[in-house]
């Protein structure tokens, strides 16, 4: 294996692929594995563990992964946790150290983390040839864990066939491999064996498993070179390289010209207009038309069905210091609306607002309505106010309203249209 | 949030040739003109430009983008989940799957759903559209097309025909007949042309044309008896992956989702984009309008699901997750609305509260990418199809799964007890391959009476 303790192979930071959606999800999931491995601000916690008569290195456990996931991506259901490790694991990015299926379990199972140079984001698609290396490889070393799973003894034959004629050449790159792997050591062997076993997991799954290598093949095209001679595992060179099977024909991206953004830009001053034109006529619609401000002078009603002539009434009481006999009547009209459980509560607020002895806005009421209404209010239904706002409608009605009239706030809004449209009116 | 104004087709003589006709609004170094549609043509190829480097443009337009941006958050008062917190909150419920189509050999890739609510038709990479009857699980119809990854299909709305395309760049239409004697292979009719592949299709309301979206960056409406093109439709910088008609009934207007990360809504009578929105960070898979027609969820690669709202011409909800972190491929609405269903490649389904903005629930189930997913039109079901394979001899099974949430908007809102929808018998039947697992879904979602006044 070329990969040696100081990683010397480029990782693929410049990556031409980055566009590639795949590589938005690669790229969430390397952040979340670094910030896992992260000690300092909370990782998950990496050790060796005693086992028998040796050590397992560079471990952690699935609960210990489902537990950081919860807590640090805000999942509430472990089973959701459970899931998106599983997809991660998947993925390739961490994988159980004893079992050729990718999945993440709630449980002491071992798993470890993937290293940098097998991450799927570099783009690898290995050729059968590596994997007949690897396999080729793996028969070599006689350690009875590395015995090869059923699955990849039929891979290894079904290669050996395929690839009859150059297993020579397969079977010295295997043994160069060996050599080289005899010579590191020990601890860091089994961490690379582990990960290259996994690697070869994600790239020839274990038959029934999702190979999540497998894209869509409308987001295929994007990949700026499909044809490019794919890079080996184990750095085999050959004059020979098979093309991809699956040969997506490359078909010039449309590149964006001149044209293109010149319509664009027509485009965008367009829907740039047409907000304008919606914002002058919102702001058009604050002031009021001058045929509303009149109708508020018709009649008292008038200007109690408009809420914008409620409002202007509203301010003009208040400069008065007499708004409590508005806001009793709207408080009341309010009343009549509630749902029946909130009814009583609202009478009792209103009571206690506008008519119990020492309320802050005490409105001015007869003694024979105010006996009336307290004895109604015992009762608390929603019609208890009835007597007294009929009393203050008639009030402000009488008082109020004929000076809100005189007042120079209305009559400035019936002027203030009347200015407007004279002065457009004298533009030559 | 106001009402919509359109660009109005105004007349008059047109500023450069003076000849009497329906005039566009052209800008010339910031000064508007008006020119008639030939004269602006030829004023985009004008020496006038020849100073005008690509990169000056695209600096143009990209600060025309800020300003619109800008021009849209003017009337921006307030978040739509804010406005939501009055909404009564949505009781849990369960959705399980109730029926699993088995048949296909490879990835399912798209599918419809009749009008009857009953029949749907599926397309899949290794060349089969089959049509299945959802609640016996039997195929009607099966074709095979002459190429692999049929990525559109769609079911016309008399149910008679269906339509399919993918890598062959084109869209077919088969007549469905009942004739065992008659091949349908046979009566195939070609409609749609296109240079690259067809991503997806649709229907409008009649069996008569066909709308069509692809990977050459344009969609097209095309007639289905003679074939012969309608109307295009340019504007796409990238691969058109998805597209949604409007549900009203004098529905001219659609909506499509590219690689370019854009949603655009077209005019289908003058060709003409109308509106534009650019907020997602990745291809849009899938784009499918609100109920109402006044607005449109759209799901993409970036794995969120956005709602965007056509009167106020900007996005007003992000459905995301942290813990969520691969694409959403298709999206679909429930009947009222409220709810969203949004297929992932994490091989899960969740369903989005469409107005809080929050997620209602999460279904399991699917071994692959889920890759299409549709809502039934009597909004009691809605379908699933993935690229899931299964442990079987039969080679690379796929699985269709249907689930059944109660979304009758006509009853009335109940308390949490199950309700047996329209009286379907309940039977269970633990085998899987002709497996008939039937029973109503336990819950129903109260109609949300306040939906009305929140989009005006």
């Amino acid at each position: 294996m070329a990969q040696g303790s100081g990683d010397q192979r480029t990782v693929g930071i410049a990556d031409p692929e980055e566009s590639s959606p795949n590589m938005i999800v690669y790229r969430k999931i390397e952040d979340i594995i670094t910030k896992m491995q992260d000690d300092k601000t909370g990782g998950v916690p990496i050790r060796t563990v005693k086992s028998f008569l040796s050590k397992i290195p560079s471990v952690v456990t699935g609960t210990d992964i489902v537990q950081w996931l919860m807590k640090n991506l805000s999942i509430e259901d472990p089973v959701e946790a459970i899931h998106l490790g599983s997809l991660v694991a998947a993925q390739g990015y961490v994988f159980p150290i004893s079992d050729h299926v990718l999945t993440m379990k709630d449980d002491g199972t071992f798993y470890r983390f993937q290293a940098p140079y097998f991450w799927p984001s570099n783009c690898w698609e290995p050729e059968n040839t590596d994997y007949a290396i690897y396999l080729c490889k793996r028969t070599m070393q006689n350690k009875a864990r590395l015995e090869l799973a059923d699955y990849e003894a039929e891979n290894l034959a079904r290669l050996q066939r395929a690839f009859a004629r150059k297993w020579e050449f397969i079977f010295m790159q295997a043994e160069a491999q060996v050599k080289i792997d005899r010579k590191k050591d020990k601890t860091e062997r089994k961490i690379l064996d582990s990960q290259e076993r996994a690697f070869w997991d994600v790239h020839r799954p274990v038959p029934g498993c999702v190979n999540t290598t497998e894209m869509d093949i409308r987001k295929c095209r994007r990949l700026k070179n499909p044809q490019k001679v794919k890079k080996s595992v184990y750095g085999v060179t050959e004059e020979s390289q098979s093309q991809s099977p699956v040969h997506v024909p490359s078909q010039p991206i449309r590149k964006t010209t001149k044209e293109d953004i010149r319509k664009q830009i027509t485009f965008l001053n367009a829907q740039i207009d047409r907000h304008r034109l919606k914002m002058s006529k919102v702001a058009e619609s604050k002031e009021p038309s001058q045929h509303r401000v009149k109708r508020w002078g018709f009649s008292f009603d008038e200007i109690l069905k408009d809420q914008v002539g409620r409002d202007q009434f509203l301010r003009f009481l208040e400069s008065e210091f007499s708004s409590e006999n508005l806001r009793f009547w709207l408080a009341v009209q309010d009343l009549k609306e509630q749902p029946l459980q909130d009814v009583a509560k609202r009478v009792e607020e209103i009571w206690q607002e506008f008519l119990a002895p020492g309320a802050p806005s005490a409105i001015n009421l007869d003694s024979h309505s105010y006996e009336i209404t307290s004895q109604n209010v015992k009762d608390g239904g929603r019609y208890t106010f009835e007597d007294a706002q009929e009393h203050i409608y008639k009030l402000m009605k009488s008082d109020s309203y004929a000076r809100f009239l005189r007042s120079n706030a209305y009559q400035d809004l019936l002027l203030a249209r009347k200015k407007k449209v004279s002065k457009v009116v004298e533009l030559p | 949030m106001c009402d919509q104004t359109f660009l109005v087709n105004v007349f008059g003589s047109c500023d450069k040739c003076f000849k009497q006709r329906a005039l566009r609004p052209v800008f010339k170094k910031s000064q508007q003109l008006s020119y008639c549609s030939p004269c602006a043509e030829i004023m985009a190829t004008d020496g006038l430009h020849e100073n005008e480097t690509l990169a000056s443009l695209k600096s143009e337009a990209e600060s025309l983008k800020g300003k619109l941006e800008e021009e849209r958050a003017k009337l921006h008062d307030v978040e739509l989940h804010q406005v939501a917190e009055r909404v009564e909150a949505l009781g849990q419920f369960v959705m399980k799957t109730r029926r699993t189509l088995k048949g296909h050999g490879n990835k399912v890739l798209c599918m419809d759903w009749c009008k009857d609510k009953r029949r749907i038709v599926s397309s899949s990479q290794d060349g089969k559209v089959i049509v299945w009857d959802s609640f016996t699980t039997n195929k009607e119809h099966a074709v095979t097309m002459p190429c692999t990854w049929v990525m559109a299909c769609a079911y016309a709305p008399s149910g008679c025909a269906i339509a399919c395309g993918g890598l062959d760049n084109k869209c077919s239409v088969y007549p469905l007949t009942f004739d065992k004697n008659e091949n349908m292979a046979a009566k195939k009719k070609s409609v749609a042309m296109h240079t690259n592949y067809l991503s997806a299709c649709s229907f409008t309301n009649s069996d008569m044309q066909i709308l069509t979206a692809s990977g050459d960056g344009t969609c097209a409406l095309w007639d289905v008896e003679s074939g012969q093109l309608l109307q295009s439709f340019h504007g796409h910088g990238a691969d058109v992956l998805c597209l949604d008609l409007a549900p009203s009934e004098t529905g001219n207007t659609f909506v499509s989702g590219g690689c370019d990360k854009k949603a655009m809504v077209w005019d289908m009578r003058s060709g003409q984009c109308v509106q534009a929105f650019e907020t997602h960070e990745s291809d849009i898979n899938s784009v499918r309008y609100y109920p109402s027609g006044d607005a449109f969820a759209s799901g993409s690669d970036d794995a969120t699901c956005r709602l965007y709202d056509l009167r106020a011409d900007r996005e007003v909800a992000i459905y995301s997750k942290e813990s969520i972190i691969f694409g959403a491929s298709s999206v679909d609405f429930s009947l009222s609305g409220r709810l969203l269903f949004a297929g992932y490649n994490d091989y899960t389904i969740n369903v989005w509260d469409v107005l809080k903005g929050s997620r209602v629930s999460i279904l399991f189930g699917h071994e692959n990418r889920v890759s299409t997913l549709r809502v039934s039109p009597d909004g009691t079901a809605f379908c699933s199809g993935s690229w899931d394979h299964t442990l079987r001899a039969q080679p690379q099974a796929l699985l269709l799964e249907v689930a059944l949430p109660g979304l009758e908007p006509s009853d009335r809102p109940g308390p949490s007890a199950p309700v047996n929808l329209r009286g379907r018998a309940r039977t269970t039947c633990k085998t899987t391959c002709s497996g008939i697992k039937m029973g109503p879904v336990s819950q129903k979602l109260p109609k949300p009476a306040f939906q009305s006044t929140l989009f005006k």
